[in-house]
Parts: C-alpha cells; structure tokens; sequence
C-alpha cells in the first residue's frame, strides 16, 4: 500500500490536513524543519512547491514564493534533495510535489523520477500537465510506485472528470474556485455539491484547495471532502520567518486551530 | 515518407512532438469550447465573408507585394520582394489575426477581452479591434515594457483599452502572458483571450497562423502574377512566430520553396545575451504548449534579450519547432547590429522604415540574395513599419529626438 493509501486508510474518515509550502521559502535552510513542524502540528499529507519561473496558475504570494526561492538557487533538484532529507528522520508522512512541467522535462522524465523515487517522494501533481498530456510521464511515475494527483475543476465537465479519475491515483485534488492559489473566498455549498459528484466517480479521497486559509473555510469544505489543502495563508504566514524557532512558532499557531476544528467534525 | 503539411495539427492540437494543452484543468473546458467554436466557425461562409471584408475594408488589404529593386541590386543576386505588411492599418501584421479572433468572442458571446503584449503592437492591434466592436478591453504589459513602449501604451488608452502594468518575474511579455492567463482562470465564463502569437495550448497556434495565412495566400497569387510560377525562398522573423507562419504555411506543401526563419541573435548566439530559442533552445513546456525555450538546467525560464522587442519571448511557436525538426524550414540568426544596419539599408535605399523585427527579415534577406541567381526570387515578410522603433534607434545613435 503506498503511503498516501495508509494515511486515508489510518484516518479511517477523519479529515486529512495538507498544508503547501515551497521549498526554499523563507530560506532553503529551513524547508526540512518547516516539514518536520507541520507533521509535528499534525499535517497528514506535506505538499512541496517546486519553485518555478513561471507558476501562471499561482497568485502573488505563491508567485513570490517561487521567486525568492529561485533566487536563493533552489529549483527541482535542491527540492527533491529536501525531500530526502526529511525522510531521514520521518519514513511515513507523504510527500507531494507540486510544480509545473518545464522542470520535469528539462530534468528528463526517467531521471526525475528515479531521483524521486530515491528521496522517498510520493506523488506529484502538475498543473500544467492534465491527463491527455501526461501519458509518457504517467508510465514512468506508475513502474516506480509514484501517484501522478489530477486536478479537477468547477469548469470540468461531469465526463471530464469520469475520464480524469480513470487516471487518478493517490487523491484528486479539486480545485475550489476559478482563479489561482490564494484568491478570494470559496463557496462551501457549491463545493460540496461538485465534490459529491466526483465521489460519484472514484473511491479515491477528495482533497480541496485553492481558497482554503483557515479553520472556518477549511471545516466548510472537509464536510463532504476527505482532505483539505492550504497553502498561499501558510506560504504568507511564514514569508516573515528569519528563523527556525520563528517558523515553529507560526507553524504551532497557524495549523493547530485548523486541525483541532478538523477533528471536531 | 512525405509529410503533409497543411494537415497539421493533429485532432489533439500536435505538430509531431510539440504543441498540444498543456493547461490549467480550469481552462480546459473553455479551450475546448474554443476549440469547436473555432472548427464549426473556420469553414463558415458567413463568418469567412465577414472576416475577409474586414480585412479589405478596415485593415485595407491586400497588402501589395513589391520589388525592392534597389535593395536586389545592392545584393546582386535574386529580386527581393517585399510582402508590405507594414502599410495594415495598426502599422503591422498583428491586426489579421485580432481582426478574426474578435470575431470568434463575438460569436462565442463572449463581453470582455483580454490579451497580452510585449512592445506593444499585439495591444494596440487588440485594443483598436475592441473600440470597433465596442467590447471591454484590458491589456497585460509587463512593467518594463510600459516604460520602454510609452507611445504604445498610450495609443491602447485612447482607444479605451485598460492597460494593467505586470510586476512579477521578469516584467516583460512572458510575465504579462502569465497573468493574462490568470486573469482568464479567474473570468472565464465572460472573458476570450486574444493571444498575439502562434503559441499557447491548441487550438491558440493553429488559429493565429491561419487568421495570419492571408499573408502567404495573397503573396502566392500576388507572385504568380506578377512574375510567374513560385518564389525560391521565403524569409520571416520569428519571435513567436506569427508573421512567418502566416506567410509560410499556405506554401509548406510546395517542396521547391525554400523556407527560412531568422530569429534574434541579440549580442550572438553562443552568447547568454539572445532570443533564439530554436537555435540555441532546448525542447520544453512553456505557456500551455510543448516547444523549444530557453531555460536554465533547473527549467526555469531565463530572461533573453533583442533589439526588437518584438523578438524578445523565450519561446518559439509549436509549428516552428515542427517545421525546425522535420528540416521544411531552416532557421537562422541575425545578430542586433546586423538587424541595425538592415534597417539603415532599407530606409536610404528604398526609403521603408522597417520595424527592428522586420529588419532581422530584410538583414537575412540581403546575406541569401548574394548567394542566389539573378533570375531567382525572393519574398521577405516585412512584418511592420519602423515608426514605433524611431525612439529606440535615436537613443542608441545619442540622438536626442
């Protein structure tokens, strides 16, 4: 069973937390600890943002993010490296990389996914890369144990999504508004509405992002969905750190109201 | 096995190995939509007649095919003729294409457009096509190019175009492509996006090039008649690629022509200071579709430099790459000063300002025609008129205008 199967079948129901950050922000020195506090605080699931020039599905604090990573040198390969250092001191809290394709492909499709799979990375999630594109990619990532993680929208037709779950693997991933990460408000109702619809397609779990930022949004959405996403709030949280104590002490603060009123419900 | 050109892309937007959609699930839907709007509507008499009689009556075409005598003889090789896309209205060759995508969101009933630009002449284009349709306008510029474009930005706010300044990344066309794409995930019930180059994911590339295509028909016709037969070659700048791809294709599946694409060599090639993805690229995914970019060993997208603004995107069309590895066309760099001193040449000589992207086309031009017979015949694109460039050009010769 692969780790992110344990986690839904250990959760047996309650509600998984998967916070976003991006590797290298505030400071690649701190990525592995910032990994560590979330899993310490209880997240379920780390998503890890591979900073990318040009993340056109990101909105300005993800944006930022990714900008002042790159400039501190950490691309692809230094994130795939975090990820196998985090796995020194923790064996079973999944990882999802989450980026865009240029790098994969730049990188080469066998050799990122050799290197990820070496690190101990679990799954990883394109945005730019939908089913009909990832063929080639998916082979590989499925012959070493690795979940490629599709998005589904609010504009996806009902269709769409049977032929999107066809090729899921691990969780899907809706998407809770139209807009990038971190835009305004989401509307709980017709988020369930079209989560219901998906779990109509798939056993696999339900996870929502985009627009989820605290407690109140996250408890909202987890209703119906089996997982909530949260990352340009934390991204923003975290941008002031200098330190590991700082981080630690925002991470304590911004996740454990979100996780005691996930386990409320 | 021969390769039939006109039949491309694929049913799944593909040219060989690149092209495609490669974009966010919540654009999918739409660029679907598109997708069959643009197929029911590309062979529809209606929309056909209305396109062409815009084209002749308001961008004021066809362009005339001229032989730039003096030039031929300057090069002593073959005749030159210049396909003068320059005297459009709007100044270049941009306006075919934003003259039938806005014809499309008109159809589609789509309220707001929204597009991107880099120097300038995409935004203009899109926003005089808005004030005659009476449709909401707003552009992406990236910051650096509002302040080096200011003519440009101006024009687009007269004609009631919202001009949005974009301060991420590199501040530049890429920069305004993304947050155009951000702006149309956020809208997308309302909102077409008119995209200025034969790129983005499919069916963006194939549209563009065949709303472009009126280039190369009518300079086939035009060619045919005035001289006979077909040309021997065929020359275009390539930044994104519009303007050649708008010329070539209707000429792709005649094996005599010859087919050249000059892109920006910047400082040179082998230099760090360049736009010339096909030559000195590597094959990636930038802007929804798989091309030929430059980036950096991590896959991040470096910035790249010209003369011509114009030029000035690390990306290239899917169709250029296409055409690049099935050898069809060759591609080729003209360096800044190069581009310079065709520009000068074609101002004293024929006294045609070209714009600094058509002086890399003309510099190439000059370099080919040398090597050619008297008898054989060449056709240059000459995308746009220079007037735009007059700033640029004072400025580097410290001349204060």
């Amino acid at each position: 069973m692969s780790r992110l199967a344990q986690v839904f079948a250990r959760l047996s129901g309650q509600k998984a937390l998967i916070p976003f950050v991006t590797a290298g922000h505030p400071h690649p020195d701190l990525t592995v600890n910032i990994m560590h506090d979330l899993v310490r605080n209880g997240a379920d699931v780390i998503e890890l943002g591979m900073p990318f020039s040009d993340p056109m599905a990101d909105g300005p604090v993800i944006q930022q993010a990714s900008e002042h990573a790159i400039k501190q040198g950490v691309g692809i390969e230094k994130t795939i490296q975090m990820v196998k250092k985090f796995r020194e001191a923790d064996q079973d809290t999944p990882v999802v990389l989450m980026g865009y394709l240029n790098p994969v492909e730049c990188m080469g499709h066998e050799r990122f996914v050799q290197q990820a799979k070496s690190s101990g990375v679990d799954a990883l999630l394109l945005v730019d890369s939908p089913p009909e594109e990832s063929s080639e990619l998916l082979q590989q990532l499925k012959t070493n144990d690795l979940e490629q993680i599709f998005l589904i929208a609010p504009t996806t037709t009902d269709a769409r999504a049977a032929m999107i779950c066809e090729h899921a693997a691990g969780f899907v991933y809706y998407v809770a508004l139209k807009g990038v990460t971190g835009s305004a408000d989401l509307d709980a109702e017709s988020v369930n509405k079209d989560v219901k619809k998906i779990k109509q397609h798939t056993d696999l779990p339900v996870a929502v992002g985009f627009g989820v930022k605290d407690a109140k949004s996250a408890v909202a959405v987890a209703e119906v969905a089996d997982a909530v996403v949260i990352g340009s709030a934390l991204v923003l949280a975290l941008g002031a750190c200098k330190d590991s104590n700082e981080a630690s002490q925002v991470i304590a603060n911004f996740i454990k109201p979100i996780r005691s009123a996930l386990d409320s419900l | 096995m021969t390769i039939k050109y006109s039949e491309y892309p694929d049913e799944k937007g593909h040219f060989g190995d690149f092209g495609g959609v490669f974009a966010s699930e919540t654009l999918m839907h739409c660029l679907e939509e598109l997708n069959q709007a643009y197929a029911r509507l590309k062979n529809d008499a209606d929309f056909l007649a209305q396109f062409n009689h815009d084209l002749a009556d308001y961008v004021g075409r066809p362009s005339p095919l001229y032989l730039a005598e003096r030039l031929t003889k300057q090069c002593n090789g073959a005749q030159i003729w210049l396909k003068r896309e320059d005297l459009n209205h709007t100044g270049a060759h941009k306006i075919n294409n934003t003259v039938g995508q806005i014809l499309l969101a008109k159809a589609m009933g789509k309220k707001r457009i929204i597009a991107e630009t880099g120097a300038g002449q995409h935004g203009v284009a899109t926003a005089t096509v808005c004030a005659r349709m009476g449709l909401e306008c707003v552009v992406y510029m990236g910051e650096v190019d509002i302040q080096r474009q200011a003519i440009n930005v101006f024009r687009m706010k007269l004609m009631g175009a919202e001009v949005r300044s974009v301060d991420s990344g590199s501040k530049t066309l890429k920069d305004a492509l993304n947050e155009a794409m951000r702006d149309w995930v956020t809208n997308v019930d309302d909102t077409f996006y008119i995209i200025g180059t034969v790129a983005g994911p499919d069916p963006y590339p194939q549209m563009v090039r065949d709303f472009n295509s009126v280039i190369g028909k009518e300079a086939k016709k035009q060619f045919a008649e005035k001289v006979g037969g077909l040309p021997d070659a065929l020359i275009a700048c390539v930044g994104g690629g519009s303007n050649a791809m708008g010329l070539f294709y209707p000429f792709l599946d005649d094996s005599s022509v010859s087919i050249y694409g000059v892109e920006a060599g910047g400082h040179g090639a082998d230099t760090d200071e360049h736009a010339a993805s096909i030559t000195a690229g590597k094959v990636g995914v930038l802007h929804g579709n798989r091309t030929y970019v430059m980036s950096d060993d991590q896959g991040q997208i470096i910035e790249t430099h010209s003369i011509s603004a114009g030029l000035d995107y690390p990306g290239v069309g899917p169709e250029h790459a296409f055409l690049n590895e099935t050898g069809r066309a060759t591609y080729v760099t003209i360096n800044d000063d190069e581009a310079l001193a065709g520009f000068h040449d074609l101002t004293r000589i024929e006294g045609i300002l070209p714009a600094l992207e058509s002086a890399h086309a003309i510099a190439y031009a000059q370099k080919l025609a040398a090597t050619m017979r008297p008898e054989q015949s060449i056709i240059v694109n000459l995308s746009g008129r220079g007037d735009k460039d007059v700033h640029t050009i004072a400025a580097l010769e410290g001349v204060t205008v």
